[in-house]
């Protein structure tokens, strides 16, 4: 009984305390609504409109047809022809084009011999994005006026998108995204949270009263869970808002994985706050650990194909998992149920964490 | 049976690494009473407080506080001491009122009753005027009365105050002490540290420390009768030049100026301190008056805190 009007004594001065904190007010707020923008406007693996230079040596009309269908594609953007395949090989050292195009004298030629390539496309493979947007260029089907049908490559394999037909990034980013702005808001608050009253003296006091570590632990944490939970709404309806992402299975379920989640990256959060002497070392093990939740966790590469050692990696972040469910919960409507194993790591990840914070944050100053 | 004693510290010691801040100290602090800690900065003072609240463990030794044993059953004291930090600790981005509020609710302090308990210390400890402004905007003196305020609010038995009034002005200082002789006579016993003499000499009882070990210990009044030191007293047209004419002389042990005056410490065992000082001031030719005086809780201090070689 006292232990709980103790708890409610922390969450309190907590919240009072975080409500004169404009700065930490805002970041609650403008963090995710910029990480949002800034991923959901910019990042986009749809490459369209790559910076194109066109060498035609044959110059027939048959030639100018097929350039103006590469056009219409909206993959490239033709901005030059140029004389020589040497000078598309300077373009692209200069880095003005990304892809050049060489169309041989004997063009026409070639388009009536399936076995001898028409076109040849010389393409800046430093970004494998745009190498890869080339690749689907290979297999795009032209139809030219004359009626002669393009050398036909049979498709053997059909691929359909599913759960996101359109292709369209943001639905696949902003599910991901949500795990890394609550990484980075909730480990980032509470890492600093013990921190900060150590360096402004607070502590000192704290332990001086009756207070428990657990008490002080839980107490801190609490206000951010429902932060937490508000950060969570709002990415979700500006995920809806201006990039359409839908939630195709339960909002609740939703919820309940995120819960888990928030509880994880704060107890995480608590456990730097115990170990770090400063604010400033504080900040630095969140980066540690923000970096390999943006880039080991699934979110920016496919988990699948990350080397083994890297795999081993991500499958100890929180994020890594979350991103799971999100996916799966918003994007191909599993149930929680579905996806059992992932909210289990999630809540023992939240269980040790929080006992090894407790445990280290020691009611003494030696 | 409880002790007479709210503190009883046995050889208690504590090193970081090479540092022995504390080392084999004895103390006794009877209950009711204000004890002070005297000693300059790094003498141990603040380190022998943490290890009597349990915020650091001995490395040696170990004290019954308020018949609780340090630091086995450190828990157990918390409700029964009230500590004032070095540095303000309390939280200055709520206000006096909020600071108040907390720290009743953390102590448990009977719902029913912190109202008026806040109440009664707002008006008490002057503070009725701030009670909503944020405690980090106010001075150096509401600060130190609102962690007084802060520190007795659940009525403790024993106080630790460590420093309490490094960083506020005399009037306030003034003021602190008044608070605490009430305390003190309400029952509170009450450990504080100063490096201030004016301060330690109104201590029912006090320790001088130095380097980590208690060098003397009594009431200001046995301190002082116990220096086994001559006070002489010069006063000098030229005090410089008289400083410079004793200073070597092989039995003084050490020599403050104070305005005009010098204070000369000079061992008992030195027969006819006066004779000796006049017989140096006339063989450079310095005119000066020169008398016995008693001693000073100043002049204990340096007579007990002088390099061991000073004092042979």
């Amino acid at each position: 009984m006292k232990s709980l009007s103790r708890l409610f004594a922390i969450i309190k001065k907590e919240v009072r305390q975080l409500r004169r904190d404009r700065l930490t007010f805002g970041m609650i707020v403008g963090l995710p609504v910029v990480q949002m923008l800034l991923f959901g406007y910019a990042i986009n693996t749809d490459v369209r409109n790559l910076k194109t230079a066109v060498s035609n040596l044959a110059d027939t009309h048959l030639s100018r047809e097929f350039v103006a269908q590469l056009g219409q594609t909206q993959v490239v953007d033709i901005i030059d022809f140029v004389a020589t395949p040497e000078k598309l090989e300077e373009a692209l050292r200069r880095g003005r084009v990304s892809i050049g195009v060489v169309i041989p004298s004997d063009f026409d030629r070639r388009m009536n011999d399936p076995k001898r390539p028409a076109v040849q496309l010389l393409v800046d493979g430093s970004d494998p994005t745009i190498l890869g947007v080339a690749n689907q260029l290979r297999v795009m089907p032209l139809t030219f006026a004359a009626g002669q049908p393009f050398a036909t490559t049979t498709q053997e394999i059909e691929v359909r998108p599913y759960y996101n037909p359109e292709r369209r990034t943001p639905v696949n980013i902003i599910p991901g995204l949500m795990g890394v702005i609550l990484t980075m808001t909730m480990i980032l608050f509470t890492a600093v949270a013990i921190v900060r009253e150590r360096e402004r003296g607070n502590l000192e006091l704290l332990i001086n009263t009756p207070v428990s570590s657990a008490e002080l632990m839980i107490g801190k944490i609490v206000p951010y869970i429902i932060i937490g939970m508000l950060q969570l709404a709002l990415i979700l309806g500006v995920g809806r808002l201006l990039f359409d992402v839908p939630v195709r299975g339960s909002v609740i379920e939703l919820y309940l994985a995120a819960s888990a989640f928030v509880a994880a990256n704060l107890a995480l959060g608590l456990l730097i706050s115990t170990a770090a002497r400063t604010q400033f070392q504080a900040f630095q093990m969140m980066v540690f650990i923000l970096l390999p939740s943006i880039l080991l966790s699934g979110f920016m590469f496919p988990f699948d194909g990350m080397p083994e050692a890297a795999q081993y990696l991500g499958e100890i972040l929180p994020n890594t998992h979350f991103i799971r469910l999100t996916r799966g919960i918003m994007l191909r409507e599993a149930s929680l149920g579905e996806l059992l194993p992932d909210l289990y790591y999630l809540l023992g990840f939240a269980l040790v964490a929080m006992t090894l914070a407790a445990k280290r944050f020691a009611r003494r100053l030696d | 049976m409880p002790s007479n004693y709210a503190i009883e510290a046995r050889g208690l010691s504590k090193h970081f690494g090479e540092l022995k801040a504390v080392s084999g100290l004895d103390l006794k602090v009877p209950r009711g009473q204000i004890y002070g800690f005297l000693g300059p900065n790094g003498s141990g003072k603040s380190t022998t407080i943490r290890m009597l609240c349990g915020l650091l463990t001995p490395t040696e030794g170990t004290a019954t506080v308020l018949d609780t044993e340090i630091p086995a059953d450190a828990r157990i004291l918390k409700p029964k001491i009230g500590y004032m930090t070095q540095r303000f600790s309390l939280f200055g981005d709520l206000t006096v009122f909020e600071n108040l509020q907390f720290i009743s609710e953390i102590y448990s302090y009977p719902a029913a009753d912190r109202a008026r308990r806040i109440d009664e210390l707002l008006g008490k400890y002057d503070l009725e005027a701030q009670r909503k402004q944020l405690a980090g905007t106010m001075s150096g003196g509401q600060r130190q009365r609102l962690a007084l305020a802060c520190a007795v609010l659940h009525h403790p038995d024993l106080l630790l105050l460590d420093e309490p009034t490094s960083a506020v002005d005399p009037q306030s200082r003034r003021d602190f002490w008044e608070n605490l002789f009430r305390l003190a006579s309400d029952g509170t016993t009450i450990l504080v540290s100063t490096h201030y003499m004016d301060e330690a000499e109104r201590c029912h009882r006090l320790a001088i420390l130095d380097h980590g070990l208690k060098v003397a210990d009594g009431t200001p009044r046995e301190l002082q009768a116990a220096t086994g030191m001559h006070i002489v007293e010069v006063v000098a047209g030229d005090p410089y030049a008289a400083q410079a004419a004793i200073h070597d002389l092989e039995p003084v042990a050490s020599v403050t100026q104070l305005g005009v005056r010098l204070r000369v410490l000079i061992p008992e065992r030195f027969e006819d301190p006066i004779a000796l000082v006049e017989r140096a001031l006339a063989d450079q030719g310095l005119a000066a008056t020169v008398r016995l005086n008693d001693a000073s809780l100043e002049d204990v201090f340096v007579a007990v805190t002088m390099e061991p070689e000073d004092k042979a």
